[in-house]
């Protein structure tokens, strides 16, 4: 008998075993997912804050010889750093140099842009925000670090000093990094934005919808609805149902192939990109559209067949509006997929430097997922921050679309 | 400059036409017939709706090619032909009977979605095609043999016949050196997830876990490829570090962990459907007989959906192996030939890309190499996948 009950705890004891391996299991796999978020926020969240410096510059006609015939040659010889380290007041000459040290680099750029959008600045004084660089940002968030022995803190007294009494009447704050949404690419990390990256994903994703989405639609109607249950039939559904697990990076190898080398179309572009991935998730948007239409019960066609409907008519008026979540569901998400990827866009050269946004799908482009690889490739510094921010911005239309999907699944699905 | 122009005003015309007659299916069938001249211009009407669209398909078009004033013209004259061509539609459709009408409608909607079908078919082989195509140019250059079962692969070196290394032996065994791994953390991990699921979650666990499982699934790769980079394998190599192991800073180990990481949801989705799948009274009558839960899993239920579950491992693998993008950004770019996971190797994908981006010129062997590359890519992958659907049809006609 207790030869019995020995087994018999043996066994209970190998079955909670069991169960919280699986337990163990789940939590791991979802403890990496938080960390692997976790980690890119917190290295992201830098990146939308930043700190700037409210000063007042003075835009003299001497110091700016601007020629509107050539607005850009004769900017660029313009000293904007001097401009803004004369705006900085103070009557230690030597500490002057040091607080001018707290400027960022990329403020002159900055400067440059703002001015040359608007040249009747010239002649005036205005205040404006100056970007202060990262060891600012960096003591207005972790104040401190006054404590810590000098040597260990790259900001000297009189600086960490200077900082206080900015921030406390007000010329000194961390304000939105707006510059990361409005700018282009650009080499160096305080300039650097994804505005061009934005733009191009956004006529990638037109054109690929405009293409993919009645495509995919018609096919699945097409072999669900109307076609005859031949062999050729089933050789289209094979293919398609193939085509769905052919490697991303093919599908770039055929857009170079047949759009650049064969109809050449400019290399980089995002209508070349668009109709890659076109081709990529049209698969997705037939077997939605099939299975879609595959939980529309009988019923509803027979009865509108009686009712005198033609074949067109039962499926177009009837059976394609009822399974309308289902399909658009599954459009979402392979758009979802279609903005996230970049393998394939790769292979037609969208990973060309952009600074201008596009303004066709015929400029070189690159888009959001390409930019954020080749930041991530980039070996300076700063540049790992702006990686992790920009995939956060990613990782948020991703989101609201998966939200989207999931919303419509809810809302107007049937239960038949 | 020519045949680029060309290209484009096809493209875009056909998408507009398909954007047009998708956009007919969908609401112009709805037409009853009605006669008088002014309810034909109402919004039911086929023509007026076609006409609407075909305006509104363009005129965007219009927006993007502004700044090129020659294609600007150029689309006006297609502007204009599709105008014409839709009032001349409008009319005859006006003149004809109801029942042609609609026979004539439905024949249009019939050949636009066998044409939609055929395209699919057309991309598979237009795929087939270019890569078998531009294989078989690269072959000319270098024996298929060497590429087969060569075993250096430096394709900037210049060799005897003034070309480089195409060995792939390298390539492919450094791809499934990293695939190796990866399989061996999501097998485990999306099986047992899996049958935790199904077997023994509540429904409320359920509801939470899986979302968030297919999370993983919908991240983008380049975001785990940046993963692999700044965090699992700089971990790794001060893991590595602290016990004396010389772990390389593009070590396959860590890239493997990330894609096994990745690829963990699509071994479980599938082990999911196939574990709930199997019939309940297998299930049932293996507990009345005094088996505990985990012993009905281990020896009824997973033998009775092992071929399902073989096949969502397939599916995970032909994923791994086509994988690009954290490979490129965390995983090394010589090719060496090695079965050691601390080491850096390189994989089919990476020499893809190296080969492909940055100049290059067509029908030169470095580019060419790619596509064969491709090539076998595709034939792996697709092999793989055939296989896994036909074991899974195999397993729902068993129990269906």
């Amino acid at each position: 008998m207790t030869k019995q009950l020995q087994l018999l705890r043996k066994r209970n004891r190998s079955e909670t075993r069991f169960r919280l391996y699986g337990l163990w299991t789940i939590v791991v796999v979802l403890t990496l997912l938080g960390l692997m978020l976790v980690s890119i926020g917190i290295r992201g969240s830098s990146v939308f804050q930043k700190a700037f410096f409210h000063v007042e510059i003075e835009f003299a006609q001497k110091d700016i010889p601007y020629d509107p015939l050539h607005p850009q040659e004769s900017l660029r010889k313009v000293n904007f750093r001097e401009l803004i380290y004369n705006s900085i007041q103070h009557p230690d000459t030597l500490q002057r140099n040091h607080i001018q040290q707290l400027i960022s680099p990329g403020a002159e750029i900055m400067l440059y842009n703002r001015v040359l959008k608007k040249p009747d600045m010239i002649g005036g004084k205005y205040f404006v925000w100056i970007q202060a660089s990262d060891d600012v940002d960096y003591f207005l968030k972790h104040p401190e670090i006054k404590n810590k022995p000098a040597l260990e803190r790259r900001l000297s007294d009189a600086q960490m000093d200077y900082l206080s009494e900015q921030a406390a009447i007000g010329t000194l704050k961390r304000k939105f990094n707006w510059q990361f949404f409005t700018n282009g690419d650009s080499r160096s990390p305080e300039l650097a934005g994804i505005k061009a990256a934005l733009v191009g994903s956004f006529f990638t994703i037109l054109v690929t919808l405009m293409l993919a989405f009645p495509l995919g639609i018609a096919a699945a109607v097409y072999i669900e609805e109307f076609a005859p249950r031949n062999r050729f039939v089933r050789f289209i559904e094979l293919n398609i149902n193939n085509l769905a697990s052919v490697p991303s990076i093919v599908f770039g190898l055929l857009g170079l192939m047949v759009f650049i080398n064969v109809m050449g179309m400019p290399r980089s572009s995002s209508i070349v990109g668009g109709l890659t991935l076109a081709m990529m998730i049209m698969p997705t948007i037939f077997i939605a559209t099939r299975s879609a239409l595959h939980t529309v019960p009988k019923t509803i066609s027979r009865a509108a067949e009686a009712l005198g409907a033609s074949r067109v008519q039962v499926v177009f008026h009837h059976k394609v509006p009822l399974a309308l979540p289902g399909i658009l569901t599954g459009t979402i998400l392979g758009v979802a997929r279609a903005l996230g990827e970049s393998a394939a866009l790769l292979m037609i050269g969208m990973v060309a430097f952009v600074v201008d946004a596009p303004t066709s799908p015929r400029d070189p482009a690159t888009v959001l997922p390409v930019q954020i690889f080749n930041w991530a490739r980039n070996p300076e510094q700063g540049f790992e921050d702006h990686t992790a921010a920009a995939i956060m911005v990613l990782l948020l239309f991703l989101m609201v679309m998966n939200v989207g999907a999931i919303y419509i699944r809810k809302k107007f699905e049937h239960r038949w | 400059m020519a045949i680029n122009g060309i290209g484009f005003e096809l493209v875009f015309f056909a998408t507009s036409l398909m954007v047009v007659i998708s956009v007919v299916i969908a609401l112009g069938l709805i037409t009853p017939s009605n006669h008088t001249f002014l309810k034909s211009f109402s919004a039911r009407n086929l023509t007026s709706i076609s006409i609407v669209v075909l305006l509104s398909s363009i005129l965007p078009q219009f927006y993007f090619l502004y700044n090129e004033k020659e294609s600007f013209v150029r689309w006006g004259w297609v502007f204009l032909i599709s105008v014409g061509l839709s009032v001349i539609l409008w009319i005859i459709y006006n003149r004809t009977h109801f029942r042609t009408r609609r026979r004539v409608v439905e024949n249009i909607v019939r050949g636009f979605l066998l044409f939609a079908a055929v395209l699919a078919v057309f991309i598979t082989f237009a795929i087939a095609f270019s890569l078998i195509y531009e294989a078989v140019k690269f072959f000319q250059f270098v024996p298929i043999m060497d590429f087969l079962v060569g075993t250096r692969w430096s394709p900037s070196a210049v060799g005897d016949n003034g070309l480089g290394h195409f060995g792939a032996v390298p390539l492919f065994a450094g791809t499934f050196l990293i695939t190796g791994i990866a399989m061996l953390i999501a097998i485990p991990a999306g099986l047992m997830s899996a049958i935790y699921l199904s077997c023994y979650a509540n429904n409320r666990t359920r509801d939470v876990v899986k979302p968030l499982l297919e999370l993983l699934a919908g991240i983008p790769t380049v975001v785990y490829g940046f993963f692999a980079l700044v965090a699992i394998s700089p971990l790794l190599q001060t893991l590595g570090q602290s016990v004396g192991l010389p772990i390389a800073a593009e070590s396959a180990l860590g890239v493997g962990i990330v894609m096994g990481f990745m690829i963990i949801p699509y071994v479980a989705s599938l082990s999911d459907d196939m574990v709930s799948s199997v019939p309940k009274v297998l299930k049932e009558g293996s507990l009345a007989l005094g088996a505990t839960y985990s012993e009905t899993i281990k020896q009824v239920i997973v033998p009775a959906a092992f071929p399902g579950i073989m096949a969502s491992f397939l599916l995970a693998m032909s994923r791994a192996v086509g994988e690009t993008m954290i490979v490129v950004m965390a995983a090394g770019y010589s090719a060496r030939m090695t079965f050691n996971p601390l080491e850096a190797v390189t994989t089919v994908t990476v020499q893809i890309v190296s080969l492909l981006t940055g100049d290059q010129e067509f029908s030169s062997p470095k580019t060419l190499a790619a596509f064969a590359l491709g090539l076998m890519l595709l034939l792996i992958t697709l092999t793989l996948n055939m296989i896994a659907m036909r074991i899974v049809r195999h397993y729902r006609e068993k129990y269906d």
